[in-house]
């Protein structure tokens, strides 16, 4: 991976910051959250407010200078809703409408409609949240507001050996090919599959042995805190500008719309 | 005075009944920096497995400083034996480096400042202060190695274990983890079979072959004892002669 890529994934490069990353990281999760829920909790048919969520997404994304094809890469996580929005105004049932010379059904488009616009508000938003909160410091934030802490803790070591994982497969798939290997078709899936199984029993053991080192510096059971993250009232009032803002459009569009 | 290690007809098997250790014996004193020779499967891990409990012995017995190893003692065992891993990969699980090498300390209770002046502590021991907020995989695999000593430095062990130390290092890697061990003022257990090192670094040294001590002297006497050397498949680098070597420092 390329260092300018490394560094965004974890959040860690430190010009320019805007005043969004300076956020404490339980604030911001909870305040990306909430603004989420809002948008879910709100009807599909209610166009006008939909937009108005997107303009507030893209102008946090354009202030905290989120790169473009950062979000085109990771929105790519997104296309199985997609492909599900799109299919649902055809298989759709009940009353059909014209839409563009498709005979389409009415349900079908708006339920469609609903699953794209939030499905790409909420992968935008949790992009902002990723790229602008250093990963240590969402799992700091996560047990902050009481996220169950043995997921906590396996999340920090998925962040943790990814890497590493990932490195072994590369070696793996170097040390295939300088043997002449060639993965052209299901001839070789066999090879593949037994890879990928030493590839399990190496991860395996490294657990075991990666425990093995977190005994021997007395573990026993629990990540200790080892940072304390203080928040200001001011950090607070910064944390419910998001869900005050998606609060506000929700309730001017509804009185709007009557 | 009390010994820092002492270990008593330690013997173990694995579940499939392969003996790893034959009654071992060895003392080692406050202060002293002691090698385990021997070569690839001889033992070396499972005997230092056996130091901080994380395997524990069929028959035998493992003191530190006084305190004897059993499923009761192996938090205090443990606070006093720091354990470095052959990988340091395995060694460093937290997200950051300053998050690893607080792991040790805040698990015996440390918290707040105590902990963070143990943390620069230990990093600076090792020479990486500056690199407190990096995560693992951004470092070298030397500067890995050093933050893997310093994680259990942070616990001010009694007796510092090393599993294999020099292992993958570059030339200039491994003479700065030497000068580092050398300047720490700390019992040091060091398991290897690179010789030049562990006569580097310790005056003294012990063999285990076929899970057994066969030799336990000055590491230069051993290193220099053809007979010896060959029998227990231990060889000094090609072109390496032991008068090349300067004496201890």
């Amino acid at each position: 991976m390329k260092d300018s890529q490394h560094h965004l994934i974890d959040g860690s490069h430190q010009h320019n910051l805007t005043k969004f990353y300076t956020i404490p990281a339980h604030i911001k999760i909870a305040s990306v959250f909430i603004f989420v829920l809002l948008v879910v909790l709100t009807p599909g048919k209610n166009f006008q407010a939909h937009l108005s969520f997107a303009v507030i997404v893209l102008a946090m994304l354009i202030w905290n200078r989120i790169p473009l094809s950062l979000i085109r890469k990771r929105l790519i996580i997104e296309i199985p809703f997609v492909l599900f929005a799109f299919f649902l105004p055809i298989l759709g049932t009940g009353p059909r409408i014209d839409f563009f010379g498709l005979k389409l059904s009415e349900a079908g488009l708006w339920a469609g409609w609903n699953i794209l616009v939030k499905a790409t508000i909420g992968v935008m938003m949790s992009l902002l949240l990723s790229t602008t909160t250093p990963q240590r410091e969402l799992l700091v934030g996560l047990e902050k507001l009481k996220f169950p802490k043995l997921l906590v803790q396996i999340m920090s070591f998925m962040i943790r050996y990814t890497v590493v994982v990932t490195e072994e497969v590369k070696r793996m798939a170097i040390a295939r090919e300088s043997r002449c290997f060639e993965a052209k078709g299901p001839k070789q899936w066999a090879v593949l599959a037994r890879s990928g199984g030493a590839l399990f029993i190496r991860s395996y053991e490294r657990g075991e042995r990666v425990h093995m080192a977190m005994l021997s510096r007395g573990y026993t059971g629990q990540l200790p805190l080892t940072s304390i993250q203080i928040s200001s009232r001011q950090d607070f009032i910064n944390g419910t500008l998001l869900p005050l803002a998606a609060l506000v459009v929700i309730l001017f569009w509804s009185v709007f719309l009557k | 005075m009390t010994n820092a290690l002492e270990i008593s007809n330690l013997s173990f098997s694995y579940p499939d009944g392969r003996q790893a250790l034959n009654r071992v014996n060895l003392k080692i004193d406050k202060g002293e920096r002691v090698a385990l020779l021997g070569p690839n499967g001889a033992g070396k891990t499972t005997l230092v497995m056996h130091l901080n409990g994380i395997l524990l012995s069929d028959d035998g017995e493992v003191k530190v400083a006084g305190i004897n190893v059993e499923k009761n003692s192996l938090f205090e065992v443990r606070k006093r034996v720091g354990l470095v891993f052959q990988d340091p990969d395995d060694q460093l699980f937290m997200t950051t480096v300053r998050d690893d090498v607080a792991f040790g300390p805040a698990n015996i209770g440390m918290t707040g400042i105590e902990l963070e002046e143990r943390v620069n502590f230990a990093l600076d021991q090792v020479k990486m202060r500056e690199f407190a907020d990096r995560p693992p995989h951004h470092l070298s695999f030397g500067q890995r190695r050093r933050v893997a000593v310093a994680t259990v430095l942070a616990m001010k062990p009694d007796i510092l274990v090393l599993d294999e130390p020099s292992s993958n290092l570059d030339p200039a890697s491994r003479r700065e983890l030497a000068e580092i061990l050398l300047n720490l003022d700390v019992t040091i257990f060091m398991v290897t079979h690179d010789l030049p090192y562990a006569l580097e670094i310790c005056p003294r040294a012990a063999i285990l072959n076929d899970g057994k001590i066969v030799a336990d002297s000055f590491t230069r006497e051993l290193l220099g004892d053809e007979e010896l050397m060959k029998s227990n498949r231990l060889e000094l680098p090609f072109g390496m002669h032991l008068d090349h070597i300067p004496h201890h420092r």
